[in-house]
């Protein structure tokens, strides 16, 4: 039970924080989302992303600033194998479910919905 | 006849032979609809693009003003027109279809003013016989554009306005019935250092009053010499901006002298935050109901400042500024 | 008076703080709340996608947050085609966008909007519209911070 707690908890203080960049520091969506997704790395760099997903479960991994921690963690567990090319090799192979997704399901709804205005 | 530096006075002031406006299935809902001579209820047009449905509009209006006029394309010397869409096809594949010689215009929002400025100019200098003188905007094709895809989730604030989906057109000829176009000013371009182009009220206020100011001036009268000033499309944020800054700068407005085609044109309405916007928003408030109500006598002499925002998408991310510009045009019945 | 400029000029520093007055300022708190209250929600809703993905499909706990993000990106792109998704996000605002349903309306609006330009240079072209600057970031300074984290560890650090 208390892991659905912490979900909501800290995925919505996550929200809250990308509200306040929006409204406070006026960023735009696109840069609320990139300077997340590079705290997220930055973070997970720190050994502090993985800790936040233990406890906090969905609540951790939902925002877009996972996606950095991510694509950080995909580096390194390449990289721990291959040497420093598996920097570049290992980058996507976490997200690759995330990004396919988004990629296939987007142009699927551009074959069958039109914009409504 | 050039009066001041940037203004004319029409010796020979041409009519408004005819005038429509056009909109879209929102505009319907719009307070002023009855002046409106037709609606769309599909924001497509039966096309398969938002600007290919702008286009449409724009022809649309063009044949129904002629309609009204009694007017056949061939009689027109120019069509003067513009719009929001890059490199303003919107006009110029109307233009493509109507077949009359073009002059395309580009002021943003304040294209309207602009047009009419300049079509009464070559008129009263003998330029021309007839002239149509046109505009249109389409909110989705202009938020594709200009801000985000349609379908984007993103938050706007409150002082963002909802850009109409429609057309104004208007003919002038050098005589006939009709109110008559007496003088204008050119505005020139104000920036403020707004760069907020979800808040083009603030960034558009100093240009109409700018020009307004410049307009009394030059022509040497009161505010009060009109019955009616209106801004295009400052909104309700733009327009308490614009009542500040007349009263910093002296310029005593009655009560009920001053209004924006952005607040009337949908009035109060969530769904619009600040109010209506784009070139179609002064052409449709200005051809359809300011100036029924001058064919009715309520009105005799009205100030139209359309409002522009010049600024490109590119120009945004350049981390440029929003320039302004603001033209006014006077109407009047004469007898 | 142009825009060249990179600072204001009196004039211009004068007006903004006379707009500052009086132009209508977005409502933060009730803002963040409702941030915090869908972005809660849609955290919970994937929790519990996760549990059912473990469960029922016998995913690794470790794995579940994979398939629980694709069905979160098929109803966002769903929503998004509907013409729903826009509706909800003005009123949830990042609670909406923060979470991983934001990128995926991003490229699911994108793509639908330009659909008009044909399905090679519109949608494929355009697709990443907003969504690019999310990627290129997040993989470059995933590239950047495992560069220093290696560097680190090289060196004989941590």
């Amino acid at each position: 039970m208390t892991e659905y707690l912490w979900a909501f908890l800290v995925g919505g203080g996550i929200c809250a924080i990308g509200q306040i960049m929006m409204d406070v520091f006026h960023m735009t969506p696109a840069h609320t989302m990139t300077a997340l997704v590079v705290a997220g790395a930055v973070l997970g760099g720190l050994g502090l992303y993985d800790p936040l997903v233990e406890f906090a479960g969905a609540g951790a991994t939902t925002p877009i600033c996972s996606f950095g921690n991510s694509l950080l963690k995909g580096a390194m567990a390449e990289a721990e194998r291959d040497g420093i090319i598996g920097v570049l090799t290992g980058i996507f192979e976490v997200t690759s479910a995330g990004i396919s997704a988004a990629i296939i399901f987007g142009f699927i709804a551009s074959l069958i919905f039109h914009p409504k205005g | 006849m050039l009066v001041g530096r940037q203004s004319w006075r029409f010796d020979n002031p041409p009519v408004i032979l005819a005038s429509a406006a056009i909109g879209g299935p929102f505009e319907s809902k719009s307070p002023l609809a009855d002046d409106f001579d037709a609606f769309h209820d599909d924001i497509w047009l039966k096309q398969n693009s938002f600007e290919k449905a702008e286009v449409k509009l724009l022809e649309h209006v063009c044949q129904k003003v002629l309609e009204k006029a009694g007017l056949q394309g061939q009689d027109i010397n120019f069509l003067i027109s513009g719009d929001l869409d890059n490199q303003i096809t919107s006009s110029s594949f109307a233009a493509r279809s109507l077949a009359i010689p073009y002059i395309g215009m580009f002021g943003a929002c304040s294209t309207s003013m602009e047009g009419l400025a300049v079509a009464s100019k070559l008129l009263d200098n003998g330029g021309a016989n007839y002239i149509l003188t046109a505009t249109a905007s389409h909110n989705a094709a202009t938020e594709k554009q200009f801000r985000y895809p349609t379908e984007y989730g993103a938050q706007k604030p409150p002082t963002s306005q909802w850009t109409v989906t429609g057309a104004g057109a208007a003919i002038l000829g050098k005589e006939g019935n009709g109110p008559r176009v007496t003088s204008a000013t050119i505005g020139h371009v104000v920036d403020m250092g707004v760069k907020d182009p979800f808040n083009m009220g603030e960034a558009m206020a100093p240009a109409a009053v700018d020009t307004i100011e410049t307009h009394l001036k030059e022509m040497n009268i009161e505010p009060d010499y009109y019955d009616l000033i209106a801004t295009g499309d400052l909104g309700f944020t733009g327009y308490a901006l614009a009542n500040e800054l007349f009263q910093k700068h002296g310029i005593q407005l009655r009560e009920g002298l001053y209004t924006d085609c952005g607040m009337l044109i949908y009035g109060k309405n969530a769904k619009v935050f600040s109010g209506g916007s784009g070139c179609a928003c002064s052409a449709t408030v200005t051809y359809g109901h300011l100036l029924n109500r001058m064919r009715r006598g309520e009105l005799k002499k009205i100030l139209i400042t359309a409002t522009g925002a010049l600024m490109s998408p590119l120009s945004y991310q350049q981390k440029e500024s929003i320039p302004c510009i603001a033209h006014a045009v006077s109407i009047e019945s004469i007898q | 008076m142009t825009g060249n400029q990179k600072k204001p000029t009196p004039a211009q520093k004068e007006y903004q703080e006379l707009a500052k007055k009086s132009v209508p300022k977005r409502k933060v708190v009730p803002n963040t709340i409702r941030a915090f209250l869908v972005g809660g929600l849609i955290c919970l809703f994937s929790q519990g996608l996760q549990e059912i993905f473990i469960h029922f499909f016998h995913f690794e706990k470790s794995q579940a947050g994979n398939p629980a993000s694709a069905v979160l990106i098929m109803l966002s792109a769903l929503l998004t085609g509907l013409g729903v998704y826009d509706h909800i996000s003005q009123w949830a605002g990042a609670g909406t966008a923060v979470p991983i349903t934001g990128f995926a309306n991003s490229i699911a609006s994108a793509a639908i909007e330009h659909r008009s330009e044909g399905y090679v240079l519109g949608v494929g072209g355009n697709m990443f519209k907003i969504a690019g600057p999310v990627i290129v970031f997040g993989t470059f300074s995933a590239f950047v911070v495992a560069i220093i984290k290696l560097t680190i560890k090289a060196i004989g650090g941590i």
